[in-house]
C-alpha cells in the first residue's frame, strides 16, 4: 500500500472550509408578456402558456390531460379558449402566451366545446372514480344521456378490468386516453416505455407490445402511471381491494410527508393513512427530487411498517 | 460518468435526472463489469474486469496528461502532489490497461478524452468502487481524475458517491463514524472534543474507535464481548457469513434493536422492538446530496415498539443519568449548537424549504448546492486538494483452475439489502435468488435456465438456481443478498477488508459452479 | 436504452427482410449474434447509435411485404436493431391499415367500397367476392381472409377499384380497375412480382395529347417515362435555368406567380419557400404525395404519368431553399407511382442532376388518411404514430425532425417548372383574382368520362362536368360532392359556381383537393353520407377527444336518423348533430376533425335526406 497524504488526519478540523456560496447560473429569460384575458390585462413571465395567464387572472380552467410535470399533449381539449384572430379554439395548456393576445375563457363557443368534450368522454367511459371530471360535467352541464350509451346505442370503452399482477389494476373502461401514463412511463419521467397508445381512432388504447400482460412487458412497477392517472383507470391494487371491500374512505384519510426508507436519493413520500395503516404512497409534484415520481420500492415497499405481512395484525 | 454504479436500478429517481440530462444532449459513460440497465443507456460502456478500477482510472489519467487535456491552471493553483501523481500513472499505458482490465484501449481513450473535454462532468460511483479491499484507493483514483480536469467545485461538475441507504450520509453527519463527532469534527482534536464535553457534561474517549470490520477483528481477539446493534442485520450482511455468525454467537451479550425480528435478532440475548424511523417517528435524514430532510410519523407503532431515541433515553436514565423525556426537535437544536454545518437548519426552515443541503451555517444561509467551490476561489481558501498516487492491487480472492469464475454482488431494482424490508411486499418482477451467469458459461456447464447448481468459494458453498443474463460475459457471475433464507450468498464472499474504510470486498469472490446430478440430492 | 423484450424470436425470413434494409447488425447489443468476445467488455450506444427510429416504418413495411404480417419475434428484432421500445413500435404498427399484427394470407385484395366506387358498382363487386372468397376480413379478426374492404384507393376514375398486394421475396402489386370478380380472382391466384396494371397512366387523362395543356401535357407522350425522353421533350430546362439565375430569382418568380398550395390549405407557396430559405441550419423538404382524400387521384396520375417533372420540381425547390434532404411521402396504396418516381429519382441521381439540390428519398405510407396532414406525416416519417402536432409552431419553423421544413403537395410542385420557364407573372395572369394558374380537377362518380382534367381557374362546376361528358348513370343529377369527403355537397342549381377559392367559399364549399363527384338520382345520398361518416370514424387518428369520439357519435347519429330511432325527438337529434359538428370544427387538433362534418352538414342543409324514416 503506497503512502500518501490524507487531507483530514493532520488538520483534525472540519474537512470543508467555508468557501464562496455556490449558485445556479442565470439563464436569462425574455421580457414578460402582457395579454388580455376576459377583458382584463394580465402580465406573465416569458415562456408562460395561456393556462398560466388564465390562472394568473384567477380563471379556473378545466384540464384533464395536462400536468405541470409532463409535456403538454393538448389532446383532451377541455381547456380550449377563444383567441381573437384564430379560426378555431386553442388549447390553453400548450399555447404560449404572446404579447397582445385577446383571450375569452367563458364564451358560448368555449362553453359548448368544453361541454361536448365532457359529454363525449362521459358517454364513452366509466367516470365513477374521476371526481374532477364529474365536477367539470356539473360545471358545464354535460349530459351523456344524449348519446344513448346507457342502452347500448353508442360505442363505449366498456371492457373487463385487467388484474394481472399484485400491484396494479388497470380498468381501461375508465381510460379517457389522456396520454399521461404514456408520458410518465416515457421520456417525461421513467423512460421505461412499457406502454404506448396502440390502434387508431376510437379503437386507440393504452397497450403493452401486442397487449401482453404487464408481467410479460417492460413494466418496472414504479407506479408513476398510476400517480398521474386522472380517472382511476390505473389504480394500486391495495386501493382497488379496499374499494371493493367497501373500506376505502378518503374522508377518513390523512397524508404525511416523510422520506423514503430505501436508497439515499431522498425521495419525499406522502403516506396516505386510514385507520392507522398506510393505504397508499405518492410523492408531491413540486418536489425537486421526485417531481412526483417514485420507484417500485418507494411506491410499494412500505408494507413492512407495522410489523410486516405476518405481524400486521398488531397494528 | 457512472463508475461502479447501476443507478438505473439502485437509485431509480436519481437516474431520472440523469435521463433528463441525456435527453438534453449529455453523454453518459458507464464503467461496470456487467452490462447493466444503466450501461444500456450509455454512449459508451466499459466492462472492466472486477477490481481493475485503478488500472482504468490511471490509464485514463495518463491519456489525459499525454494528450495535454488536463487543467494546468487549476492543478497549479488548487492541488498538491501532482508530480507524484504524474509519476504514479506513467506505467499505466492504454496497452497495459487493456491487458489488465480487459477493456479495449480505444474505449479508455474515448472515456478519457470525453471526460476531459466536457464543459462540465459529474463522476458518480457506488459500491462497485467501495466494496473492495482497496476501497479508499479506488475512490482516490477517481478523485484524481476530477482534480486533473478541474471537474470539481463548479456548477454541473463534481464527484458524488451515490448513497445506498436513506440515511447513511446522515449517520456519518451525526458522528456515527469511529473517528468523528457530529458534523465530522474529529474526536482526536482536543478543542473540538472539549466543546462537546462541555455541552454534554461528560468525558469523551480521546481516541477513535473501531469501524464495523474492526469490531469483528476485536471479537476475534476477545477485545469486544458485548454488542448493541441498532437497525443492522450483520449476521446476513457481513462478508464470510460463517465467520460472522461464529463471532457473534461467541459474544457475552448481544442486544438487537430493530423494527422486525431479523436473523441477527434471532441470536440476541435481548431484543428491543423499535419503530420505523421514517414512518413512525419524528426526525431528520440526510440524502446523497447532503440534503437534510424531515421524516415524520404517519402511523402509530405496533404495541410494545418504541422510538429509538426513547429506548436510548431510557437506557441512559436506567444508568443513572438525568436525560428526561426525548423530543426530536430539542435534540436537533442541541446538535445545531455543536455542529456548525447544521447551525442554520431549524425545523421551521427545513419544513419551509423542503430540506437544506449542508453546510448551512446560520439561519440566513441557504445551504450549499455543491461543495469545494473554495478550490476555485482566488486566492484559494483552505488547504490544497491532494492527488493520491495510489497503486493497483488486484482482488484478494484470486481466480484459479479450482475457482475460475468471478462472482460480483449487487442489488436488483425491486429489492434491498438483506430483504428485511423489501421482502414484505410482492413484486411481480421477482424470481427469488439466482446465480446469474453468461449464456456461454451456462452452455459450457450444460445447464438449463433455473436449474439448481452448487456454487462454492474458498469459504463455503451454497445451492442456487442459475439464470442466464446476456449482460454478463464468460467468467463473470452475479448474485445478491436479497433472499438470505433462500440462498446465503455471504457464505461465499470474502471478508478481505479495506483498512481505511473497513469495507469488505463483496464485489470480488472467486467461485466454482458445479452441476448437481439429476439423481443427486446435492446436499 | 434498457429495452425489455418478450422471449419471441424472429424467423429467418423476418431477419433477412430487416437485414436487407438495414444491413447486418453491428453488434450483439443491436440484435446481432454473440460472437465477438470484445463486445463483452465495451459497447457504443446512447447518442452515438440513436437517430434510427425514422427507419421503423420502412422496416415494418419490409417485414409486412416479405412475410405478410408482423409477428412478435419480427417486432422484437426490428426494435433491437433500431433501439425502439417494443410497446412504442407496436403502437406505430397498429396505427396503419396495411400492416397486419395477425397472421394473414400473403395475397390480399383491397377492395375499395368508398363513395366513388360505391356509385359505380362496388357493392355488387363485394357481394360477388363474398360468394367466392367468404366474408371480408376485419381488423383484429383472427380468421384471415383473402380480401378486405378498403377506403378510397385513389383510383376513382376507374371505379370500382381493387389493389391486390402479395407478400414474399418478390412482392406483388396488382391493380385491377375497373375491377370485375374474375379480374380480382386472377390477381389473387396469379400474383405477378412487381407492379402490374393493365391500363397505362394516360387512360386517366381524357385530354391526353392536347398540346395546350400545362400540367398534363407530357402524360402519355414518349417523353414521360425516360430521362432522355424527358430531356428531349423540354424537361430539365427549368432546373438549368434555376441554377443559372440563382436561388433568389427562383424565390422571386414563385412569389410573383401567386401560386398557392394545391393540397387543400391554399397557403401561398412563395411565402413558404421564402420562410424556409431564410431559416438557418438543417432544413428538409417534404413532397406530400399521401393523396388519400376520397375522390382524389390527380397526384397519382401526375406521378405515374410525368414522374421526371415532379423530381425536377423537387430538385428546384430544394436548391432554392437549400434543404439537406428531400422526402417524398407516398401513400402505400400507390405502387406504380412509387415505382416510377423511384426510377426517376435514380435516373436524376445517376445523371448528377441532384448535385445542386439534395438527396431525395421515398417514404411509403401504410394506410392512414391522417398522414396526409403535414405534421402527422412528419411523425410518420420519424417513426412515430401518425398523430398531428399542435400548430403553432408551423413546419417552416419546426417541422420534420424538429427542423424548418418545406412541405409541398405534388400538384403544387408540378407547377414550378412552368412558372420558371414562362415567368411568375405569366402564371399569375391565368385564372381569377383569388385563384391563379392552371388547375387539375378530379372527376369521378356519375360522369361519362371520369379522369383528371386540367382547366384554368375560373371554370365552373357545370363546365367541368360537361368536359367529362356530362352526367352519367340515369343522366339526372341529384348532387355533386366537391372538394372531397372533407368538402361539401352542391345542389344541381349551384353548378354555375366557379371552381375557385372564392367561388367555392361563396357557396359554402372549398376547393379542397378539387374533387368533382356528381351523383345521379338513383343514388341513396343517405348511404353516401353514412359512408363518409364511417370514413372519418375509421380514419380519425384518435388523439384528440372531439374527433376521436365526435366522428363516432356523428356516425351513430346518422345511423339513428336513417333508421328513425331517435333519442328524444328528430329536432333534438338534429341539434345534437350541430353540436357535434361544432366541437369537431372548433376544438379538434387538425384539419381532419375540423372538416369531418362538412360534407354531412352541407348535404343536410340542401337535401331532405333523413326527412322520412326508413324501416
Amino acid at each position: 500500500m503506497s503512502d500518501y497524504p490524507t487531507p483530514d488526519a493532520p488538520s483534525l478540523t472540519i474537512p470543508v472550509p467555508r468557501g464562496p456560496l455556490p449558485s445556479t447560473p442565470d439563464r436569462g429569460a425574455g421580457p414578460p408578456v402582457t395579454l388580455e384575458v376576459d377583458g382584463e390585462a394580465v402580465t406573465v413571465p416569458a415562456g408562460s402558456t395561456l393556462l398560466d395567464a388564465c390562472s394568473k387572472r384567477g380563471v379556473d380552467t378545466p384540464t384533464l390531460c395536462y400536468l405541470e410535470t409532463l409535456s403538454p399533449v393538448n389532446v383532451c381539449r377541455v381547456c380550449v379558449v377563444e383567441l381573437e384572430g384564430s379560426r378555431t379554439l386553442v388549447p390553453a395548456c400548450s399555447r404560449p402566451a404572446a404579447e397582445g393576445m385577446v383571450v375569452s375563457t367563458d364564451s358560448e363557443r368555449v362553453r359548448l366545446s368544453r361541454r361536448m368534450v365532457l359529454e363525449f368522454l362521459s358517454s364513452s367511459n366509466d367516470v365513477e372514480t374521476a371526481p374532477e371530471l364529474q365536477e367539470y360535467m356539473e360545471r358545464y352541464g354535460a349530459d351523456p344521456e344524449r348519446y344513448g350509451s346507457r342502452n347500448g346505442q353508442a360505442a363505449t370503452q366498456a371492457q373487463p378490468t385487467k388484474i394481472d399482477n399484485e400491484l396494479y389494476v388497470r380498468d381501461y373502461s375508465k381510460c379517457i386516453l389522456c396520454y399521461k401514463c404514456v408520458e410518465a412511463c416515457g421520456v417525461d419521467a421513467q423512460n421505461t416505455f412499457a406502454i404506448a397508445v396502440a390502434g387508431r381512432g376510437f379503437e386507440s388504447h393504452i397497450a403493452t407490445e401486442f397487449d401482453v400482460p404487464l408481467p410479460d412487458s417492460a413494466c418496472v412497477y414504479c407506479g408513476n402511471c398510476i400517480g398521474v392517472c386522472p380517472t382511476g383507470a390505473l389504480m394500486f391494487k391495495s386501493e382497488h381491494d379496499l374499494r371493493n371491500a367497501g373500506e376505502w374512505d378518503e374522508s377518513q384519510q390523512e397524508t404525511t410527508d416523510t422520506i423514503c426508507p430505501y436508497c439515499g436519493v431522498g425521495c419525499t413520500l406522502t403516506l396516505h393513512t386510514q385507520d392507522n395503516r398506510i393505504v397508499k404512497a405518492t410523492s408531491p409534484l413540486d418536489q425537486e427530487v421526485t417531481s412526483g415520481n417514485l420507484c417500485i420500492k418507494g411506491r410499494f415497499g412500505w408494507q413492512f411498517v407495522g410489523g410486516g405481512k405476518s405481524g400486521s395484525s398488531g397494528s | 460518468m457512472l463508475w461502479g454504479s447501476n443507478a438505473r436500478e439502485t437509485h431509480p429517481i436519481y437516474f431520472h435526472h440523469v435521463l433528463k440530462g441525456i435527453h438534453n444532449g449529455a453523454a453518459l459513460y458507464v464503467v461496470d463489469p456487467r452490462r447493466t440497465s444503466s450501461a444500456q443507456w450509455a454512449d459508451r460502456w466499459l466492462g472492466l474486469d472486477v477490481g481493475t478500477d485503478i488500472v482504468l482510472a490511471h490509464a485514463a489519467g495518463r491519456e489525459i496528461l499525454s494528450a495535454g487535456l488536463h487543467d494546468r491552471e487549476f492543478i497549479e493553483r488548487a492541488t498538491s502532489e501532482f508530480d507524484a501523481y504524474r509519476k504514479a500513472v506513467e506505467p499505466y499505458t492504454l496497452e497495459r490497461a487493456e491487458r489488465e482490465s480487459g477493456v479495449p484501449g480505444e474505449a479508455i481513450r474515448d472515456l478519457a478524452h470525453a471526460y476531459a473535454k466536457a464543459p462540465t462532468a459529474q463522476l458518480c460511483w457506488t459500491l462497485g468502487i467501495t466494496e473492495h479491499h482497496n476501497a479508499v484507493d479506488n475512490v482516490r483514483a477517481l478523485i484524481n481524475l476530477a482534480l486533473l480536469t478541474g471537474h470539481v467545485g463548479r456548477y454541473g461538475s463534481g464527484l458524488c458517491p451515490l448513497r445506498g441507504q436513506n440515511n447513511v450520509q446522515g449517520g456519518g453527519d451525526m458522528g456515527a463514524l469511529p473517528d468523528r463527532l457530529t458534523g465530522f469534527q474529529h474526536v482526536e482534536n482536543p478543542a473540538l472534543r472539549s466543546k462537546f464535553e462541555a455541552a454534554w457534561n461528560c468525558r469523551i474517549p480521546p481516541k477513535k474507535g473501531w469501524h464495523l470490520s474492526g469490531m469483528f477483528d476485536a471479537m476475534e481477539r476477545g477485545d469486544l464481548t458485548t454488542l448493541y446493534v441498532l437497525g443492522e442485520n450483520p449476521v446476513v450482511s457481513e462478508a464470510d457469513k460463517d465467520r460472522a455468525l461464529r463471532l457473534m454467537n461467541g459474544l457475552d451479550f448481544l442486544v438487537v434493536q430493530d423494527i422486525l425480528f431479523t436473523q441477527t435478532a434471532e441470536i440476541a440475548d435481548v431484543v428491543l422492538p423499535a419503530q420505523a424511523g421514517w414512518a413512525e417517528s419524528e426526525g431528520t435524514v440526510t440524502s446523497s446530496e447532503r440534503k437534510v430532510q424531515r421524516v415524520r410519523r404517519a402511523v402509530q407503532p405496533p404495541p410494545g415498539c418504541r422510538d429509538d431515541m426513547q429506548i436510548i433515553f431510557d437506557l441512559a436514565n436506567h444508568m443513572g443519568h438525568e436525560w428526561g423525556e426525548p423530543d426530536s426537535e430539542t435534540m436537533w437544536n442541541e446538535l445545531r449548537t455543536l455542529s456548525p454545518m447544521h447551525a442554520g437548519m431549524s425545523y421551521e426552515r427545513l419544513e419551509k424549504l423542503g430540506g437544506i443541503r449542508w453546510p448551512c451555517y446560520d439561519e440566513s444561509h441557504p445551504g450549499e448546492l455543491f461543495l469545494h467551490g473554495r478550490l476555485w476561489a482566488d486566492p484559494l481558501i483552505g488547504p490544497r486538494a491532494p492527488f493520491a498516487p495510489v497503486e493497483h492491487c488486484p482482488p484478494v480472492d484470486v481466480l484459479d483452475d479450482e475457482f475460475p469464475i468471478r462472482l460480483t454482488t449487487g442489488r436488483r431494482l425491486d429489492s434491498y439489502n438483506t430483504g428485511v424490508q423489501s421482502s414484505q411486499y410482492a413484486s411481480p418482477m421477482r424470481w427469488g435468488e439466482t446465480l446469474d451467469l453468461s449464456p456461454e458459461d451456462g452452455q459450457m456447464h450444460g445447464l438449463a435456465e433455473f436449474e439448481r447448481v452448487r456454487v462454492s468459494s474458498r469459504r463455503g458453498a451454497v445451492e442456487a438456481r442459475v439464470r442466464f443474463d446476456p449482460g454478463l460475459r464468460p467468467g463473470l457471475a452475479f448474485m445478491t443478498t436479497h433472499f438470505p433464507d433462500e440462498v446465503d450468498t455471504n457464505r461465499l464472499t470474502i471478508d478481505a477488508v479495506d483498512p481505511k474504510s473497513g469495507t469488505a470486498e463483496f464485489k470480488a469472490t472467486a467461485i466454482r459452479v458445479d452441476k448437481i446430478g439429476a439423481a443427486a440430492t446435492g446436499s | 436504452m434498457d429495452l425489455h423484450f418478450t422471449s419471441d424470436r424472429p424467423s429467418d425470413d423476418e431477419i433477412s427482410a430487416v437485414d436487407a434494409l438495414l444491413g447486418p447488425a453491428v453488434s450483439r447489443w443491436a440484435g446481432g449474434e454473440r460472437s465477438d468476445p470484445a463486445e463483452g467488455q465495451t459497447a457504443v450506444g446512447g447518442h452515438r447509435t440513436s437517430g434510427r427510429r425514422h427507419l421503423l416504418l420502412p422496416v415494418l413495411h419490409a417485414v409486412q411485404w416479405r412475410v405478410g404480417w408482423i409477428s412478435r419475434g419480427a417486432l422484437n428484432y426490428a426494435c433491437r436493431r433500431l433501439d425502439v421500445p417494443p410497446a412504442e413500435a407496436y403502437g406505430v404498427a397498429s396505427f396503419y391499415d396495411m400492416l397486419s399484427m395477425e397472421p394473414q394470407h400473403a395475397v390480399v385484395a383491397r377492395v375499395c367500397d368508398d363513395i366513388a366506387c360505391l356509385a359505380r358498382g362496388a357493392d355488387e363487386l363485394c357481394s360477388k367476392l363474398e360468394e367466392s372468397l367468404g366474408p371480408a376480413a376485419h381488423s383484429g379478426q383472427r380468421t384471415p381472409s383473402n380480401w378486405v374492404r378498403s377506403p378510397c384507393l385513389g383510383l376513382c376514375e376507374r371505379a370500382p377499384a381493387v389493389l391486390v398486394t402479395g407478400a414474399g421475396e418478390q412482392p406483388s402489386n396488382c391493380v385491377s380497375a375497373p375491377a370485375s370478380p374474375s379480374s380480382v380472382l386472377r390477381c389473387i391466384r396469379f400474383p405477378a412480382p412487381g407492379v402490374s396494371d393493365r391500363q397505362p397512366a394516360e387512360v386517366s387523362v381524357p385530354q391526353a395529347g392536347d398540346a395546350s395543356l400545362d400540367l398534363l401535357r407530357r402524360i402519355g407522350s414518349s417523353g414521360a417515362l425516360s430521362l432522355d425522353g424527358y430531356r428531349a421533350s423540354g424537361g430539365l430546362s427549368a432546373l438549368r435555368l434555376a441554377l443559372r439565375k440563382g436561388r433568389d430569382w427562383v424565390l422571386r418568380e414563385v412569389e410573383a406567380s401567386r401560386l398557392v398550395g394545391r393540397g387543400g390549405a391554399a397557403f401561398p407557396t412563395g411565402v413558404k419557400w421564402r420562410a424556409v430559405a431564410g431559416a438557418s441550419g438543417t432544413k428538409y423538404l417534404v413532397c406530400n404525395a399521401d393523396e388519400s382524400e376520397p375522390g382524389t387521384f390527380k397526384d397519382r396520375v401526375l406521378m405515374e404519368g410525368d414522374p421526371f417533372a415532379i423530381v425536377e420540381a423537387i430538385a428546384i425547390a430544394s436548391y432554392a431553399t437549400e434543404c439537406e434532404r428531400a422526402y417524398v411521402y407516398i401513400r402505400g396504396e400507390y405502387p406504380r407511382a412509387t415505382e416510377r418516381l423511384r426510377f426517376a429519382i435514380a435516373e436524376f441521381e445517376e445523371a448528377g442532376l441532384l448535385k445542386s439540390a439534395c438527396p431525395i428519398e421515398i417514404r411509403r405510407g401504410a394506410g392512414a388518411y391522417i398522414c396526409g396532414e403535414e405534421t402527422a406525416l412528419f411523425n410518420s416519417i420519424e417513426g412515430y404514430r401518425g398523430e398531428p402536432r399542435n400548430k403553432p409552431p408551423y413546419p417552416t419553423e419546426v417541422g420534420l425532425f424538429g427542423k424548418p421544413t418545406l412541405v409541398n403537395n405534388v400538384e403544387t410542385l408540378a407547377n414550378v417548372p412552368r412558372i420558371l420557364l414562362q415567368g411568375g407573372s405569366d402564371f399569375a395572369a391565368i385564372g381569377t383574382e383569388g385563384s391563379r394558374g392552371p388547375k387539375l380537377f378530379c372527376l369521378s362518380g356519375h360522369v361519362e368520362r371520369p379522369g383528371v382534367y386540367e382547366a384554368r381557374f375560373g371554370v365552373s362546376v357545370r363546365e367541368l362536368i360537361d368536359m367529362a361528358g356530362g352526367v352519367a348513370g340515369t343522366g339526372k343529377l341529384q348532387a355533386v360532392l366537391v372538394g372531397g369527403a372533407a368538402g361539401a355537397f352542391l345542389a344541381p342549381n349551384e353548378l354555375d359556381a366557379p371552381f375557385t377559392f372564392e367561388g367555392m367559399r361563396a357557396v359554402g364549399a372549398t376547393v379542397g383537393s378539387a374533387v368533382v363527384m356528381p351523383f345521379d338520382d338513383s343514388v341513396d345520398l343517405a348511404l353516401i353520407l353514412l359512408r363518409i361518416a364511417e370514413f372519418f370514424r375509421e380514419e380519425s387518428c384518435g388523439q384528440c377527444v372531439p374527433c376521436r369520439v365526435g366522428t363516432v357519435r356523428q356516425d351513430e347519429l346518422l345511423q339513428r336518423l336513417r333508421e328513425g330511432r331517435f333519442i328524444g325527438s328528430m329536432d333534438q337529434e338534429r341539434a345534437l348533430l350541430q353540436d357535434i359538428s361544432q366541437v369537431m370544427r372548433d376544438a379538434s387538433i387538425c384539419g381532419l376533425g375540423h372538416t369531418a362534418a362538412s360534407a354531412v352538414d352541407s348535404a343536410l342543409a340542401r337535401f331532405p335526406i333523413f326527412s322520412r324514416s326508413h324501416p
